[in-house]
């Protein structure tokens, strides 16, 4: 095979110019998971349909959880892996403020005339508020002690302490006397509601009754998850567009030394920015254990990776970006378990993430980056 | 003869021949107990593990969290290897891995010299010719692997039980290494354009993916000996100290020269700066490749190695929270110091596995996660550069001349550019 004739044929030598060969493996890949999803939607459009909405819920804790990431990496470049344990403390704090001090019931209990909805929403409230004031607190300990001083180190000794870090939450949750190395069963803070969609109409499962063969459950806990998280995801943006202190972390994100000479104290909007990814955890945390009510000390590893997939996938930085990326990813992951096989879900996110990369190496919503002046 | 041997390499290979025969006695007298043994070599095993990182990402630069995927490669290859020849008189794995590894190698060498001289071609499309062409080889090689077993196997019965047994030993573990190099050709390819931490992603997602093949390599693989998520037992314990040392030996010289020729040059150049190493001429993407690959040919040797030390492996073993291990070796070692991680890894075997967990009272064994990440905060905080720096122990600063060429007398002292600024003032001190 003599390759430099080969290449004077114009159909070899546009296959070779555009990459044709590399795009038709990625295309042939596309086709494949699309023909199977179509598949799988045929042979059960109920089942297709739950497992759907089973994925937007879990997409919207990661989109929680993917936000910190996202603008931790966008402000600092440090993959933050103790993140993923700082939602782990957040659910914690939550199974400690409703089981031990009945937080989700307070107002019920100091004014017992008020309709339960309502006292309950303001309890659930609290809780989350108790969580995030938790896990911010937490972040900013964490980033003053152990990222702050090693700011002009080489940025891996910060990806080492990160590392460290999340060693030392897990493994210091996992002592008897902290969350012990148990799994530990979460009292939801509401009460579970189930809605059967079905051909029948629409109205409440009965506590303790199987739903009808072709319907779709869907429960107030994944309407609680969507709209908490849309509400954060919301506050957030606004944070980030229209304040002063938004204003400033975008200038630091973009050009650190340039925004310290626009007076930005840097280092307080690090620290804040810490704060307000660790507090957006910690809801997820809250959030998370709603739907999956398990405690566990390794338990944030896992969703704050996914989450980081998340992050990376819809382009580091970007709000939106975190939002559409982690949808992907778990709806991929749900979809993935329900028609592949359980355990590869994992492995199918990080496939997403690598094809993604391959095309768009920023992600999807990332901006190119700038060429180093 | 004996002029040619610099004084430091007598030094050097002196001190580890009298480092291998002291501690060879004191297991053979029973001095150093099994424990102990055994940390011994799961340092050198993680000393193999972590040169190879090193020379990735810290020569390189190219952020990998793969590391740990390719070890969990070559130490599953090998153990179903020798699982095989050992516990069903087989050896099916071997003739297959073998012919495999081979055709494949071949395909990759002549693929690369026929796409060498095709201008434009991008990295995913180079992936799907390699992909494609690999996957029909490890067709091909499963029917000859068939073929070849009955040869093998009247071949290596003709020789005593425990030689033959060592021999498959010694190929399983060279094979799996060279399996994993393959791999980590083919899956570096298209991934190694991405950029630092992105690379580093999807790394870490190839070590996931690994782990999540190996807990079901029984049901989704069809590995019924591997026993997916319960663990693959009834691997014979061949790894002695005399295979870990001498390949940790092997490993240590064959890096140390290749990063003191031409070659190391180039690859510590990427490291420091793409633009001005493309500008001298020198091939980026090939030096990243090369690196990568002989790192991941390093990992899946201590995998090899590792499998046949505990006669044990699970996937949990392989899960990607270990797999920052090698990088926190490295790290605190020192980037771009092989003395530091040298010494790293073996206080991380002695300290994590051993003395934690003697000195930690009763009852404070969950302690010992908690003490080690304090003790990496600390060190990272103190000393961020690790806790070697730059340094360099005199043996590995500069290559071992080839005994057989003449030396001119004018180049006595070698001119290579040593890896790293400070250590090149150093050498000229």
């Amino acid at each position: 095979m003599n390759a430099s004739v080969a290449q004077k044929n114009p159909l070899v030598e546009a296959v070779i110019r555009r990459g044709l060969l590399g795009k038709g493996f990625l295309v042939a890949l596309a086709i494949l998971a699309l023909w199977k999803l179509a598949s799988s939607f045929m042979a059960g459009p109920t089942v297709f349909t739950q497992q759907v909405v089973n994925g937007l819920q879990l997409g919207f804790v990661y989109a929680l959880i993917a936000l910190g990431y996202t603008m931790v990496y966008g402000i600092v470049r440090l993959i933050n892996f103790a993140h993923g344990d700082v939602f782990m403390v957040g659910a914690f704090a939550s199974y400690f403020a409703i089981a031990r001090w009945d937080l989700n019931l307070w107002l019920s209990k100091v004014f017992p005339t008020l309709p339960f909805w309502l006292s309950n929403a303001i309890g659930v409230i609290t809780v989350i508020l108790v969580s995030m004031v938790t896990c911010a607190l937490l972040a900013f300990i964490i980033e003053r002690v152990a990222y702050k001083p090693l700011r002009n180190a080489p940025r891996i000794s910060a990806l080492i302490t990160a590392i460290g870090v999340s060693f030392f939450l897990e493994y210091f949750g996992a002592l008897p006397f902290v969350f012990t190395s148990n799994f530990i069963t979460y009292e939801r803070p509401i009460n579970v509601i189930n809605w059967v969609i079905s051909s029948q109409g629409v109205y409440v499962l009965p506590a303790g009754e199987a739903p009808p063969p072709t319907s779709i459950i869907f429960s107030n806990i994944s309407l609680y998850i969507i709209i908490v998280s849309l509400v954060l995801l919301f506050f957030l943006n606004y944070l980030v567009q229209n304040t002063r202190i938004g204003k400033a972390m975008r200038a630091t994100a973009y050009d650190k030394p340039t925004a310290r000479l626009m007076g930005i104290n840097v280092d307080g909007i690090i620290s804040v920015t810490f704060a307000v990814g660790a507090s957006l955890a910690g809801a997820a945390g809250v959030l998370y254990a709603t739907a999956f009510p398990q405690l566990y000390f390794v338990m944030g590893i896992i969703p704050g990776l996914k989450a980081f997939v998340a992050a990376v996938l819809g382009g580091i930085g970007s709000i939106p970006g975190a939002l559409v990326g982690s949808l992907i990813i778990g709806e991929a992951e749900v979809l993935s378990a329900a028609y592949i096989s359980t355990p590869m879900r994992d492995a199918v996110a990080f496939s997403i993430l690598v094809l993604v990369l391959l095309v768009r190496p920023t992600g999807l919503f990332g901006e190119p980056s700038r060429e180093k002046a | 003869m004996l002029k040619k041997i610099s004084r430091q390499n007598l030094i050097f290979f002196g001190g580890l021949l009298l480092f291998f025969v002291i501690v060879q006695l004191a297991i053979s007298l029973h001095l150093l107990n099994d424990f102990w043994n055994t940390i011994l070599r799961i340092g050198a095993v993680m000393a193999i593990v972590s040169l190879g990182l090193n020379l990735i990402y810290g020569f390189n630069g190219q952020f990998s969290l793969g590391q740990w995927g390719f070890y969990a490669i070559g130490a599953y290859t090998a153990a179903d290897i020798t699982y095989r020849w050992s516990n069903e008189q087989s050896s099916l794995g071997l003739t297959i891995v073998l012919f495999g590894v081979l055709l494949v190698g071949v395909a990759i060498l002549y693929i690369r010299r026929v796409l060498s001289r095709i201008r434009g071609l991008d990295a995913l499309s180079a992936f799907t010719i390699y992909f494609v062409a690999s996957l029909i080889l490890g067709i091909v090689a499963v029917y000859l692997g068939k073929l070849a077993e009955p040869v093998f196997n009247t071949v290596l019965r003709l020789l005593p039980g425990v030689v033959a047994l060592q021999i498959v030993y010694i190929i399983a573990v060279l094979v799996a290494a060279v399996l994993a190099a393959e791999i980590s050709f083919l899956f570096g390819l298209p991934v190694l354009t991405l950029g630092s931490d992105y690379f580093g992603i999807a790394t870490l997602g190839f070590t996931i993916i690994v782990k999540v093949l190996l807990d079901n390599s029984d049901t989704m693989l069809g590995f019924q000996e591997m026993k997916g998520a319960r663990g693959m037992v009834g691997i014979p314990k061949l790894t002695s100290w005399f295979w870990v040392f001498l390949f940790l030996v092997i490993v240590i010289v064959v890096m140390r020269n290749m990063l003191h020729s031409s070659y190391g040059r180039a690859i510590v150049s990427v490291r420091e700066d793409e633009i001005a190493g493309m500008a001298m001429g020198i091939d980026v993407a090939e030096f990243k490749i090369l690196s990568f690959v002989i790192g991941s040919l390093f990992a899946g040797l201590a995998g090899g190695l590792y499998a046949h030390i505990n006669g044990f492996l699970h996937p949990n073993t392989f899960n990607f929270i270990k797999s920052f291990d090698p990088m926190i070796i490295i790290v605190l070692g020192g980037l771009g110091s092989m003395t530091g991680t040298l010494a790293a890894a073996f206080a991380w075997a002695l300290l994590l596995e051993g003395v934690l967990r003697l000195v930690l009272p009763q009852g404070f064994e969950t302690w010992r996660f908690v003490v080690y990440p304090l003790l990496l905060l600390l060190i990272m905080l103190l000393k961020s550069n690790g806790l070697f720096g730059d340094y360099e122990l005199p043996f590995l600063r500069q290559i071992i001349p080839p005994l057989k060429k003449k030396l001119d007398p004018g180049l006595q002292t070698p001119t290579s550019t040593p890896a790293s600024p400070s250590s090149a003032q150093k050498a000229i001190e």
